[in-house]
């Protein structure tokens, strides 16, 4: 299972148009990912860094190059199609959680699966209720977003790119608005769900965050120019654990 | 996505927003409820104007002599007489869409009890002209029958207004003698009251008598006299008057040999004729409040599409979301105009609610007859819906069309 490649980036370019000028952000990335990483995308801005996100999460495609996502060949999809290969492969986790106001935990956790026809209505509530369950707010079910605290909030967030059962997490800055101690919990949740199989793609620009991860790329000027195995990669359960007491939310 | 599914997304957002989806749903509740109410306002005053119409026989046709040209000179309707009884014999064989038909002979004079005397028309018929021309009910007594007619019975039948001014201590009049000018009456019979006609006529200031007796004994005509002042007659239904009044011109044409290039010497009214004249003012009333309470709709309509225009803009972030987690523009698009199909739908149901009601307070308050008709209610709905469609539609595709990377990162 962790031999097959879940993203195949083959020499994929991007370029804007800004009036007369052409931005090129990325300018070549080849990159393969296989199932069950735990891969952290880092670099400072205008690396090119948002654009490979927005691509990685097919909101966008590549001008040139190929992107096989779970075997699908990106760039020859429409914009409908590109929708159904987002709610039914990919889970995103936004750095401002994205959840809807007013609205419980449940609910929100329910909607990519509104978007999918063939569900029932009680499939869809035990899907959410487990998803909910597997980030530890099983007890939050009726709780809307103003009544979570951040780390919560980004947990039914989390929840909310889980019930899909995508391919792949792709999570942009999702400890950005974070305490440390908020960020670590968020952390050693990814790290739980990663040792659970799952495939995680984490965008980040802190060093700190990307030490949990088993591997980290590195980009600059739109293109890649590191690509390493984390050897000794740090467990956020472990450090969540040495933090002082005090600061018990 | 599944209607249903759709119907609870749409419920949700406005909920978010409860004040402001009522704000919104104002205009066209004002709207509707406008259209409803002006409409039963005006149909209420047509209905009304048609069953006082109604009340003096819509089926009832009037045929009077018509001036005529004698030796050059135009002369008044009333100074000739070119209807006969042989006119009304064929009208009564040959006139199929005819189901009654009656001479008349109208007599003005002072009608004596005892000591008191009133002024007064007197009206000649026959039988059938209570019981099928005019449907007017007697409250006592019994009517004159044909025999009657034949034999010049001294016998008449008193309106309400009669017996009050002849019979000021209500004793009833059955069986009393009156005297219309020289001539004394056997009461046999009291009309039931009719009130105003549509113009205002009282129509229970009449004493009602055999057709002959006027003519003969009040008009004092020869016996031999063939002519008739007006003739009264009923079409079979109201439908069939234009048929009848039509066939009532032949017959009376032929009968008179007149010439096709001859005008007609006598003159054909339908009632309906009338009614509708009364009835295209009372119309056109009504066109003129429902435009008003229609452009009230459309400008609730406007504010429906101002306030999605605001909740996309203000929704944005949603509408990407939504995109990066499998809506595709479609799911948008059918979500907002969902929302503002919502809106307008329910505005619309509490907009008949209000119109009905207000119709209703009108009519206690005012006493103004109101008629809420089903086809109001179902055309402000119809109308609420498309405005819904229509107005939500252009804010609805603004939101699909979003691109979802900037929608996400909008601020």
């Amino acid at each position: 299972m962790s031999d097959q490649k879940i993203l195949e980036l083959r020499d994929i370019k991007r370029e804007f148009r800004m009036g007369s000028e052409i931005v090129r952000a990325l300018k070549g990335v080849s990159f393969d990912v296989r199932s069950g990483e735990f891969l952290t995308i880092m670099g400072s801005s205008g690396s090119g860094k948002t654009t490979l996100l927005n691509t990685l999460g097919c909101l966008d495609k590549p001008t040139e190059g190929t992107y096989l996502l779970d075997g699908v060949d990106v760039r020859k999809l429409g914009r409908n199609e590109l929708a159904k290969l987002r709610n039914s492969k990919i889970g995103f986790v936004f750095q401002a959680y994205n959840l809807l106001p007013r609205t419980s935990a449940l609910e929100n956790v329910e909607l990519p699966l509104l978007y999918n026809p063939d569900m029932s209505a009680r499939e869809r509530k035990e899907r959410a209720v487990k998803a909910l369950q597997a980030v530890n707010l099983g007890d939050r079910l009726d709780h809307t977003p103003s009544q979570l605290s951040g780390g919560q909030q980004q947990r039914v967030a989390i929840a909310r790119a889980l019930v899909n059962e995508p391919v792949m997490i792709l999570a942009d800055e999702a400890t950005g608005n974070l305490d440390s101690r908020s960020s670590y919990s968020i952390m050693a949740l990814f790290q739980e769900l990663n040792e659970q199989g799952r495939t995680i793609v984490f965008v980040t620009h802190e060093p700190d965050i990307a030490a949990f991860s088993s591997r980290t790329i590195m980009l600059k000027d739109g293109r890649v120019i590191k690509d390493s195995v984390n050897e000794n990669k740090k467990s956020a359960r472990e450090v969540l654990a040495s933090l002082p007491k005090s600061e018990d939310y | 996505m599944s209607l249903f599914n759709l119907l609870r997304i749409a419920l949700k957002a406005l909920q978010r927003n409860k004040l402001r989806a009522f704000l919104t749903m104002l205009g066209i509740i004002i709207g509707v409820g406008a259209v409803i109410a002006m409409v039963a306002i005006g149909q209420g005053s047509k209905q009304s104007i048609q069953s006082a119409l109604s009340g003096m026989g819509s089926n009832m046709i009037i045929i009077r002599p018509n001036s005529n040209i004698s030796a050059g000179a135009r002369l008044d309707a009333t100074s000739v007489q070119t209807l006969t009884l042989d006119d009304v014999k064929a009208l009564q064989k040959q006139a199929p869409d005819l189901s009654a038909v009656s001479p008349m002979a109208n007599a003005k004079g002072q009608a004596i009890y005892g000591n008191n005397n009133w002024p007064t028309t007197i009206q000649g018929v026959d039988p059938i002209y209570l019981t099928v021309i005019r449907q007017w009910p007697l409250q006592d007594g019994v009517a004159f029958t044909d025999r009657d007619v034949q034999t010049q019975s001294k016998v008449c039948l008193l309106g309400q207004t009669v017996i009050t001014n002849l019979f000021p201590n209500g004793e009833s009049p059955i069986g009393k003698y009156i005297r219309f000018g020289n001539v004394p009456l056997m009461v046999i019979g009291t009309l039931s009251a009719k009130g105003e006609s549509a113009f205002g006529q009282d129509q229970d200031d009449v004493i009602i008598a055999p057709f002959t007796t006027v003519q003969r004994r009040i008009l004092a005509q020869a016996n031999s006299t063939i002519f008739v002042q007006n003739i009264y007659a009923s079409a079979v239904n109201e439908a069939a008057t234009t048929a009848a009044s039509d066939e009532i011109s032949d017959i009376l044409r032929t009968t008179h040999r007149l010439k096709p290039t001859d005008e007609d010497d006598f003159a054909v009214r339908t009632m309906q004729e009338l009614i509708n004249t009364f009835s295209s003012t009372s119309q056109l009333l009504t066109i003129l409040l429902a435009v008003i309470a229609g452009i009230s709709l459309l400008v609730g309509g406007i504010g429906i599409m101002n306030i999605m225009y605001v909740s996309v803009t203000e929704r944005t972030r949603e509408i990407g979301l939504r995109m990066s987690i499998g809506a595709r523009g479609v799911d948008i698009l059918l979500q907002f105009l969902t929302e503002a199909i919502l809106i307008s739908i329910t505005g619309g149901i509490i907009g008949v609610v209000l119109g009905i009601t207000s119709a209703r307070l009108v009519t206690f308050f005012l006493s103004w007859p109101t008629l809420v008709t089903e086809s109001s209610i179902v055309l402000s709905f119809l109308v609420c819906a498309i405005t819904g469609v229509f107005f939500g539609y252009y804010p609805a595709q603004k939101a699909s069309r979003l691109d979802p990377i900037e929608a996400l990162r909008y601020e």
